[in-house]
């Protein structure tokens, strides 16, 4: 399972439906701002800068959890210890989508290098931040749990419905979940069978 | 995001076209080459003996960018396929309500509703406009139309469906010439003629109905259905019935209007066609460019989505109908809603 997958999952689990089961990926400004930032990251190769390494695009795997992907960089310090660090192009906002993201990241980064990490950070390019976050039991259930979540959703194939919410004004997906518009009724005035006679 | 694009269609015969760094150059024997810019386009359609290279093919593919051929005389030819479209869930819940009677027959009479809907709207509108005895035959139509709208709800099998369309289509095409208003004598219709067309309105709507089947077909293809599965239209092979069946919709508000307009304007005239031996009719080159260039000016205007409420310009409306049904044959949308122009 890709480990953008519990990204888009955690974030909306509607969205990561449209993306896997409708093999739909949207565009919006948000997504190009995105690309734009990963530019630089996704090239790969490494540098060393004073005594830290860094590993950049760095391929991911846990068989131990079915996860995979690639890291945006990997900081690899002289003492051995291994800090992720997922670029995000927004400004500095808390979002559990992101911590579930970068931790499955350090799940991953645990099993191939048999280490212990106890946090990462999230770089956010809009206010050029760095925020910590610990790997705290809790966010590793929550990474666990999403998996789960995203393998029910491939199981079932059913989307789940729209959440409707302040989310939706971010989403890439937005005019293919229409999740506004009423589902299983038509809205008020809408009537394909309507024979009322106003010429 | 989809965001509408112009469509670039050559038709001039023995035409060269080439990429050049972000651009399409145009070359047609001899002139200075021409070019446009790939960024604006959404598509490319080219008419009869046009040759493109390899490479230009290639970042039009890659760009999800098609490229339909047609005959020089606008038949369907062949339209390049360009990766990730296609979802095979949905493709097997489309295949899965085709082969379900009931469900089919749910699809068809809300296609058939939106179809009759429009035709009504479009004929209504007409009356408004038009003169003398006019208006009261073509409301008198549209209030025949309103009563088969009515006959849907009732309808048992898909054949009864298409047997109502059919008799709205009868009482549609017997006031069509109604809506007209210039050169009246040269463009009567007394019946649908295809292959080959008999006069120059029937000439006339199978060329506009060519251009909206293919831009159908591609935005069932771009969300990933089948375009020779539909519902409405039996199928056949080697026909697009999805791409028909998503066309109904937009035949009389789209494609009657713009042939309507352009006549009422004295834009189209009887100097645009050939009359051959044998009661047959072509239409001329120039008058086909007139024809695509009014098409793509109205593919830009905006209208109000009854269902979503939001504006979307008419170009994209073909689209936003596949979307919605994609929904409905996932199971995410109780019906398929079409779509009712205002």
């Amino acid at each position: 399972m890709n480990l953008s997958a519990l990204q888009h999952y955690a974030f909306c689990p509607r969205q990561a439906g449209i993306n896997l089961l409708e093999q739909t990926f949207g565009e919006n400004t948000f997504v190009a701002r995105g690309n734009q930032t990963h530019e630089r990251v996704h090239a790969g190769g490494t540098e060393q800068r004073g005594e830290v390494r860094t590993l950049r695009a760095l391929p991911l795997y846990s068989l131990r959890h079915g996860l995979a992907g690639v890291a945006d960089v990997v900081e690899l310090r002289p003492d051995g210890s291994l800090r992720p660090v997922e670029y995000k192009s927004g400004k500095a906002r808390p979002r559990l989508a992101d911590e579930v993201q970068l931790c499955a990241q350090a799940l991953c980064l645990e099993e191939m290098f048999g280490a212990v990490i106890p946090e990462g950070a999230i770089y956010h390019a809009a206010s050029r931040k760095r925020r910590d976050v610990a790997f705290t039991p809790e966010l590793r259930q929550a990474v666990l749990d999403t998996r789960d979540g995203v393998r029910e959703l491939l199981r079932a194939q059913v989307l789940p419905p729209p959440a409707a919410d302040e989310r939706c004004r971010f989403c890439s997906v937005y005019d293919e979940c229409e999740p506004f518009a009423p589902r299983d009724t038509f809205p008020a005035g809408y009537d394909p069978f309507n024979t009322r006679w106003t010429p | 995001m989809r965001h509408l694009l112009n469509t670039l269609y050559v038709q001039t015969q023995g035409s060269y076209l080439s990429l050049k760094t972000d651009n399409i150059r145009i070359e047609v024997d001899g002139r200075p080459p021409q070019m446009v810019p790939l960024h604006h386009l959404e598509g490319l359609v080219v008419f009869g003996n046009v040759m493109l290279t390899p490479f230009l093919i290639h970042r039009l593919a890659r760009e999800h960018k098609p490229v339909t051929w047609l005959t020089e005389h606008g038949r369907f030819m062949a339209r390049t396929e360009t990766p990730v479209s296609g979802n095979v869930l949905l493709r097997v819940a489309q295949h899965g309500c085709a082969c379900d009677a009931s469900r089919t027959l749910a699809v068809a009479r809300f296609i058939a509703a939106g179809k009759l809907q429009n035709q009504k709207t479009t004929l209504l509108r007409s009356a408004r406009e038009a003169l003398n005895d006019d208006p009261e035959l073509l409301r008198e139509a549209a209030r025949g139309i309103n009563g088969q709208i009515g006959c849907l709800p009732l309808a048992q099998t898909v054949d009864e469906v298409r047997g109502i369309e059919g008799t709205a289509a009868r009482l549609y095409w017997e006031v069509f010439p109604l809506m007209l208003r210039a050169n009246r004598d040269f463009f009567w219709l007394t019946e649908r003629t295809r292959r080959p067309a008999r006069d120059a309105i029937n000439a006339t709507l199978n060329f506009v109905y060519t251009v909206l089947a293919n831009e159908c077909a591609s935005a069932a293809q771009g969300v990933g259905l089948d375009p020779q599965v539909g519902f409405l239209h039996a199928l056949r092979p080697g026909r697009s019935s999805l791409a028909l069946d998503l066309m109904e919709e937009l035949r009389a508000v789209v494609a009657d209007r713009a042939i309507i307009t352009l006549i009422n304007r004295q834009q189209l005239t009887p100097r645009d066609f050939v009359l051959h031996e044998g009661n047959t009719v072509t239409i001329k080159d120039e008058a086909r460019k007139l024809i695509l260039a009014h098409l793509t000016e109205r593919r830009k205007e905006e209208v109000t989505h009854p269902l979503t409420a939001r504006k979307t310009p008419l170009g994209l409306v073909p689209h936003v109908q596949a979307r919605l049904l994609a929904q409905h044959l996932r199971g995410d949308r109780a019906h398929y809603p079409p779509y009712l122009h205002r």
